[in-house]
């Protein structure tokens, strides 16, 4: 399956993280938010602006930018 | 292990493990952001509590007293919220010091009451997981089973206390049930040390073992701390001063050998806990793996829309402001009546003389001049705190971030530039949300540029003064521009201030979004309580000396003639004195001395600029009659060389000064509390002001070079 990155995909969509390119800081910060290699997200909401995303996590919602969720590879469920 | 135990950095005084037999006992409440902690830290304390901030950092220090089930009284402390123990602000970074048993002057506890958040209990136990690896005696508080059980949520209590190897409490801190049997359980001081901890992979876990000895902390908390290390980057481990550089040389050593055995450091410690705890959430919690379409889902849905949510914004927000202008101005008006009939009777029961003078519009100015901000504090209090608790702040910060992010601010930045339309003094009071240094200084920095309510009396005399007859359309057009000038202001400093000065990176914006709640008012109150006692005790008593040091500058020395009239008495002043010394300064403005009086006498306070330049004119005070016959002396004002003083350039000149200047001494105080010296609120002071200037003059100059007067 063709990787795909956490930003692209619409709202409903369901995906499982497969790895993250992002700095070593934010990455961490990301994983030790449930995010974390394998687990399972979906996208909930765009903000009215088209930016930040709201994602639907381990039975609770994160936020976060784009800019971010370019770096979070995932495949989509 | 390393026997000799230096614990912590220079000057600290605590022990190092628990010691049951120390005179308090003392415990401590870890957990995520929105686990219902304070809610029962208040539910345990009670009226017993204080805050205070912990030495050298400008994190609020919550503390507070409950009896155990021999009366005995136990010490809470209420550890700022947080995800996790790998730090990442100022906040964070106390939680993890604590509990290290590093934090100068905060004894470690010698229990740790862990909060989760029963609804969203995997990531609130990836704290947990660390916490049962410090030593310290632990329970857990699962709180919030009502909305767990309301989202079909249900959490085995006894097979989570045997997993987790700590007792389980179970608990609705808002309701105050479960209450009993965990006061009961944490007055004990015999409870173990927790029995398990989250199973590392071996290499990881020996490469922690070897470094665990050199480390500066209690013998119990190294391993913890050694894992915590291993998981930083070499730029954070740079910046971590606590690590000396022998350490950081093991460390780094310690991650190539980890790394050659295809072990991650960054995230390896991340993966084990987090399989642990799915381990741990699949035998002990039933029913989380479907998710029901909840209230807050569909409340989120309106909130949040595109055009809903928008509208549901501005509404709020114009609630708020309007609530901290009009709701405020009731009791303020009290305040100000209060004051006034203080002074009237202090000045019929007291002869005449300098004493009566400092008492009357020293002392007594200077209280009121204080108690007058708290309306507007209490009232923004109990609306943050309304938006905070009920969740609607994430939500907030969440529409507003791409705005923010343009100008390299956090969506959290919103809230605190909003509330200085009102005040900059509850606003600058707010950036304590903000998690980065520099941003939370960025937006303390800009916040004195959105134009509050204390302008609005400078705005309205000079554009009376500027435009006599103008209709209310034109009036609010003059005032909507001066506005938008202190909006535009504002951001083009925060960019300019976060390129330059406080360089740094757009802050990364990781947001929890809590399920809306109710909040609890009892929460509210004590809210409020505590940052009204915050205020004057911090803020007050700088407020009034430099109130008394500027009623001292406005009257002494006296002229030798004692009849003489306020005009006389003000001119003869050291601030008329500095008024004409600023004169050569000023004059490139098209201000003159008595301008430049008026610039003086409303350091304090930018209103006071009306009465101070009615005492220079000489506009005897007869209330309602007073602003307009100041308007016609100050429109009949001429020059010697007969010219009027007051022309459409100097009067506009005056209004941009008065949008961009910082005066007001009181939210230098704050400022000054807020950032724990003297150097930001000097900072701000001078490039405010110089701002200010350049903004006259370009007004001044600028429009005579285009013919204008």
């Amino acid at each position: 399956m063709a990787a795909l990155a956490l930003s692209h995909l619409g709202v409903g969509e369901k995906g499982r993280v497969t790895s993250m390119t992002l700095s070593a800081p934010i990455r961490q910060r990301l994983m030790e938010m449930g995010l974390t290699v394998g687990t399972e997200c979906a996208v909930i909401r765009f903000a009215p602006l088209g930016d930040p995303m709201e994602v639907r996590v381990r039975g609770y919602h994160l936020s976060l930018r784009k800019s971010e969720a370019e770096g979070v590879w995932i495949e989509r469920l | 292990m390393n026997p000799a135990q230096t614990v912590g950095t220079e000057g600290e005084t605590q022990a190092g493990p628990p010691t049951p037999s120390s005179s308090t006992q003392r415990l401590a409440l870890a957990g995520n952001p929105n686990c219902g902690k304070s809610t029962l830290f208040n539910a345990l304390t009670g009226l017993q509590q204080k805050v205070g901030n912990y030495p050298g950092v400008t994190v609020e220090k919550k503390e507070g007293t409950f009896y155990g089930n021999q009366g005995q009284p136990i010490t809470v402390l209420d550890l700022p919220g947080t995800y996790s123990l790998q730090a990442r602000s100022p906040d964070e970074a106390i939680s993890r010091d604590v509990l290290l048993g590093r934090a100068p002057g905060t004894p470690c506890p010698d229990l740790v009451v862990a909060v989760v958040d029963a609804t969203n209990l995997e990531r609130n136990l990836y704290l947990v997981s660390q916490l049962l690896e410090l030593g310290i005696p632990t329970v857990l508080a699962l709180n919030m089973l009502d909305n767990a059980e309301q989202a079909g949520i249900v959490v085995d209590p006894e097979v989570l206390s045997q997993s987790l190897g700590i007792p389980v409490f179970p608990l609705v801190a808002t309701k105050r049930v479960g209450m009993i049997a965990l006061r009961q359980a944490i007055s004990r001081k015999d409870l173990p040390p927790p029995a398990r901890c989250a199973p590392m992979p071996a290499a990881l876990e020996a490469e922690a073992r070897r470094i665990a000895p050199f480390l500066n902390a209690p013998d119990t908390a190294r391993f913890s701390e050694a894992l915590l290390l291993l998981g930083l980057c070499e730029s954070q481990l740079q910046s971590s001063l606590h690590v000396s550089p022998e350490v950081r040389a093991l460390i780094l050593e310690a991650q190539q050998r980890l790394i050659s055995a295809g072990i991650d450091p960054i995230s390896a410690a991340v993966d084990a806990r987090y399989q642990w705890i799915t381990q741990i959430c699949q035998a002990a919690v039933r029913g989380s793996a479907t998710h029901t379409f909840t209230l807050s889902d569909r409340l989120d849905r309106v909130l949040t829309h595109r055009l809903w949510g928008s509208l549901a914004f501005i509404s709020a927000m114009t609630l708020m402001f309007l609530s901290i202008f009009s709701l405020a101005k009731i009791p303020m008006d009290w305040i100000d009546a209060g004051h006034t009939a203080l002074a009237d009777w202090v000045q019929s029961h007291l002869p005449e003389g300098d004493f009566r003078s400092l008492l009357v519009d020293g002392v007594i100015a200077g209280v009121s001049g204080v108690v007058i901000f708290l309306p507007q504090i209490l009232t923004l209090t109990f609306f943050l705190g309304l938006l905070e608790d009920s969740g609607y702040m994430a939500r907030a910060a969440f529409m507003m971030d791409r705005l923010m992010s343009r100008v390299g601010l956090h969506g959290k930045s919103f809230i605190p530039m909003l509330s200085s339309f009102a005040c900059a003094i509850p606003g600058i009071m707010a950036t304590r949300t903000i998690e980065q240094r520099k941003d939370r200084l960025v937006t303390i920095l800009v916040s004195p540029l959105m134009s509050c309510s204390a302008r609005l009396p400078v705005y309205a005399l000079m554009i009376a003064v500027l435009l006599p007859d103008a209709s209310v359309f034109q009036q609010s057009a003059i005032m909507l521009s001066m506005y938008l000038l202190g909006i535009g202001a504002a951001f083009l400093m925060a960019l300019l201030f976060k390129k330059t000065l406080l360089r740094s990176e757009t802050p990364v914006l990781l947001m929890e979004m809590p399920p809306y709640r109710m909040p609890s008012l009892r929460d509210l109150g004590l809210r409020m309580k505590e940052r009204a006692w915050i205020f004057l005790k911090r803020a007050g008593t700088v407020i009034l000396s430099l109130s008394v040091l500027l009623w001292a500058l406005t009257t002494y020395p006296k002229p030798q003639n004692p009849d003489a009239k306020g005009s006389e008495v003000i001119a003869h002043s050291f601030a008329g004195r500095i008024g004409k010394a600023l004169e050569p300064a000023i004059r490139p403005l098209g201000f003159d001395w008595k301008i430049g009086i008026g610039l003086v006498g409303s350091l304090a306070a930018r209103e006071v600029f009306v009465s101070t330049m009615g005492i220079v004119y000489n506009v005897e005070k007869e209330d309602n009659q007073q602003s307009e016959s100041l308007r016609d002396t100050m429109l009949a004002e001429k020059r010697a060389d007969g010219t009027p003083v007051y022309t459409p350039l100097v009067c506009l000149g005056l209004m941009v000064f008065y949008v961009l200047a910082m005066q007001c001494l009181s939210t230098l105080a704050v400022v000054r509390r807020e950032t724990n010296s003297w150097r930001w609120p000097a900072f701000q002071f001078a490039y405010l002001t110089l701002l200010a200037y350049l903004g006259a003059f370009i007004i001044y100059q600028g429009g005579r070079l285009l013919g204008w007067s």
